[in-house]
C-alpha cells in the first residue's frame, strides 16, 4: 500500500503517453493528455498525505491537530482549473484544424500540408 | 479508511487506463467525466476537500461540456463537407460524357 | 515514421521510462510519512499570521500568491486564445444561418424542454448563484475560494440554456460585462499586489487589516484576491462557453 500511489502515478503517466503516441484523433489525444496530467495529482496528493491527518482547514479542528500538507493541495487546486482552460485552447485548435484540413488524424497532416 | 484509500487508487488506475484505451472520442468524454468523479472521490478520501470541490466542478461539468461542444462542431463540419462533396460528385458524373463527346 | 516503428520505439523507451520512474519514486517517503517542513510550518502558523482558517486558500492567495498570479494569467491567456481562435470568421457567420444548412440541421435541434424541466432549471439559477458566491466569499474560512466558486458561477447560465430560454441565455453570455469581469478580475489581482508597493512593502504583501479569525471579513487580502479570482474564473469560463456554443449552435450564430 505504501508505494501503491506512486505506482498508480507512474502507470497513469505511461498510459497517457501511450494514448498520445498511438492517437489517431486530436480530440482523443487531448483527453489522453488530461489523463497524463492527472498522474501528477496522484503523485502530489500522496506526497502530502499524512496518516491520521485532518484536512488543512482549522475551522472545526483546533490549530495543532496533525493535518496534511496544504502546499501540494494549493498546487493541484489551481492546476485543475487552469488545465480546463488550456484544454479548451487545445480543443479550439483542433476545431480550427479540422475546419482547414478536414482531418483530425495527426498522421494525415504531413501529406496535407504540402 | 485504508481499504477505501487503496481501493480508490485501483479504481483511478483502471478508469484512467480505460479512458486512454477507448478509441471513440464521444464515449471517451463520458469516461473522462466518470474518471473526474473518481479523482474527486480520491481527493476527498486523501483529506483534500478544496481540491475535491475544484475537481467536481471542473472535471464533471466544464470539461466534458467543452469536449462535447467541440465534437459537435467537428461533426457539423464533417457533415457539411460530405454534403458538398456529394454535390460535387453529381456534376462530375456528367463531365466524362462531355469529354467523350 | 510509420506506426510500427513508432510502437517499437515507444515500447522500448516506455518500459525504460516506467522502470526509471518507479525507481525514482521509491526514493520518496512511503505514503503517510510526510517529511516536508513547509506543510507543518504553514499549518501551525497560518491561522495566527493570516487569520484564515483554510490554510489552502492562505497558501494559494498569500504565501504563494505570486505563483497563483502566474497561473491566473495562464488562464487569462488561454481564454483569450480560445475566443480568438473560435471567433466568427469572414465567410462563415451570416451564410451559415442560411436556408441550406437550416433544413438539414433542424432535425438535430433539441426538442423544447418540458414545463417541469423549465421550472426546475430556472428555479435553480438563483440558488446556484448564491452557492457560488458563498463558495467564493468563504474561501478563507472553509474549503472553497475563487477558483471553485468561479466555475460554479459560470455554470449558472447553462441552467438558463437547459431551461430552453435561448434569448435570455444569449443575452447573458454575450454581454460585455462578462468580458469586463474577466479582465477586471485579472486587473484587480495585480492591483492588490501593487497595493503593497504603495505603502512601501513587497508585492502582494497582505496590507489590509486582518480582522477577527472566523469572520467573513478576516484574512486581509486573501479574501479580496479570492473575490478577484472568482470574478476572473467565472468570466473566463462563460467566455469559453460562449466561444464553443457560438461555433455549435446556429440559433446563436444566426442572430448575431
Amino acid at each position: 500500500m505504501s508505494f501503491l500511489p506512486y505506482f498508480v502515478a507512474a502507470w497513469l503517466f505511461l498510459a497517457g503517453l501511450y494514448g498520445i503516441i498511438t492517437s489517431r484523433n486530436f480530440v482523443h489525444l487531448i483527453i489522453c493528455l488530461a489523463v497524463l496530467q492527472s498522474s501528477t495529482y496522484v503523485l502530489l496528493l500522496s506526497i502530502g498525505y499524512k496518516w491520521g491527518g485532518v484536512p488543512p482547514v482549522f475551522a472545526g479542528a483546533a490549530v495543532g491537530t496533525p493535518a496534511v500538507d496544504p502546499v501540494v493541495q494549493a498546487l493541484m487546486l489551481t492546476d485543475i482549473v487552469v488545465e480546463a482552460t488550456v484544454v479548451a485552447l487545445l480543443l479550439s485548435l483542433a476545431v480550427q484544424l479540422h475546419k482547414h484540413t478536414r482531418t483530425l488524424n495527426p498522421d494525415d497532416l504531413e501529406a496535407l500540408e504540402g | 479508511m485504508l481499504v477505501m484509500q487503496a481501493t480508490i487508487l485501483v479504481f483511478v488506475l483502471v478508469a484512467g487506463t480505460a479512458v486512454v484505451l477507448t478509441r471513440d472520442p464521444r464515449s471517451q468524454v463520458i469516461g473522462l467525466s466518470f474518471y473526474g468523479l473518481l479523482l474527486a472521490l480520491m481527493f476527498f478520501l486523501y483529506q483534500a476537500p478544496d481540491v475535491a470541490l475544484s475537481q467536481v466542478t471542473v472535471g464533471t461539468v466544464a470539461l466534458p461540456l467543452m469536449f462535447m461542444l467541440a465534437l459537435a462542431r467537428i461533426r457539423r463540419d464533417r457533415e457539411k463537407a460530405e454534403r458538398e462533396e456529394h454535390k460535387k460528385e453529381n456534376p462530375k458524373q456528367a463531365r466524362p460524357e462531355e469529354n467523350a463527346a | 515514421m510509420n506506426r510500427g516503428v513508432r510502437m517499437v520505439l515507444f515500447a522500448a523507451s516506455g518500459v525504460m521510462l516506467f522502470g526509471i520512474l518507479l525507481w525514482g519514486l521509491r526514493g520518496l517517503p512511503p505514503l503517510g510519512h510526510y517529511h516536508g517542513p513547509y506543510g507543518d510550518v504553514l499549518n501551525s502558523v497560518a491561522v495566527y499570521e493570516r487569520h484564515a482558517t483554510d490554510v489552502v486558500s492562505a497558501v494559494n492567495f498569500d504565501y504563494r500568491g505570486f505563483d497563483t498570479l502566474g497561473e491566473e494569467f495562464i488562464l487569462f491567456i488561454s481564454v483569450i486564445g480560445c475566443t480568438l481562435l473560435l471567433r466568427r470568421q469572414k465567410g462563415e457567420g451570416q451564410g451559415e444561418g442560411g436556408s441550406k444548412d437550416e433544413d438539414e440541421s433542424s432535425d438535430r435541434r433539441a426538442p423544447s424542454p418540458s414545463d417541469a424541466t423549465k421550472v426546475i432549471t430556472i428555479g435553480l439559477v438563483g440558488p446556484l448563484i448564491v452557492f457560488g458566491l458563498y463558495i467564493v466569499s468563504h474561501g478563507q474560512l472553509t474549503p472553497g475560494g475563487g477558483f471553485q466558486g468561479g466555475v460554479i458561477l459560470a455554470t449558472a447560465p447553462l441552467l438558463v440554456y437547459l431551461g430552453g430560454d435561448f434569448k435570455t441565455f444569449q443575452k447573458i453570455i454575450s454581454h460585455t460585462l462578462v468580458e469586463l469581469a474577466e479582465a477586471g478580475g485579472a486587473l484587480a489581482y495585480v492591483a492588490i499586489g501593487f497595493a503593497g508597493y504603495v505603502i512601501g512593502q513587497a508585492f502582494l504583501k497582505n496590507v489590509v487589516p486582518l480582522g477577527e479569525t472566523g469572520n467573513i471579513t478576516s484574512s486581509g487580502t486573501i479574501i479580496l484576491i479570492s473575490l478577484a479570482t472568482g470574478l476572473e474564473v467565472a468570466g473566463g469560463f462563460v467566455l469559453l462557453l460562449h466561444a464553443f456554443l457560438e461555433q455549435t449552435l446556429e440559433t446563436l450564430g444566426g442572430q448575431k
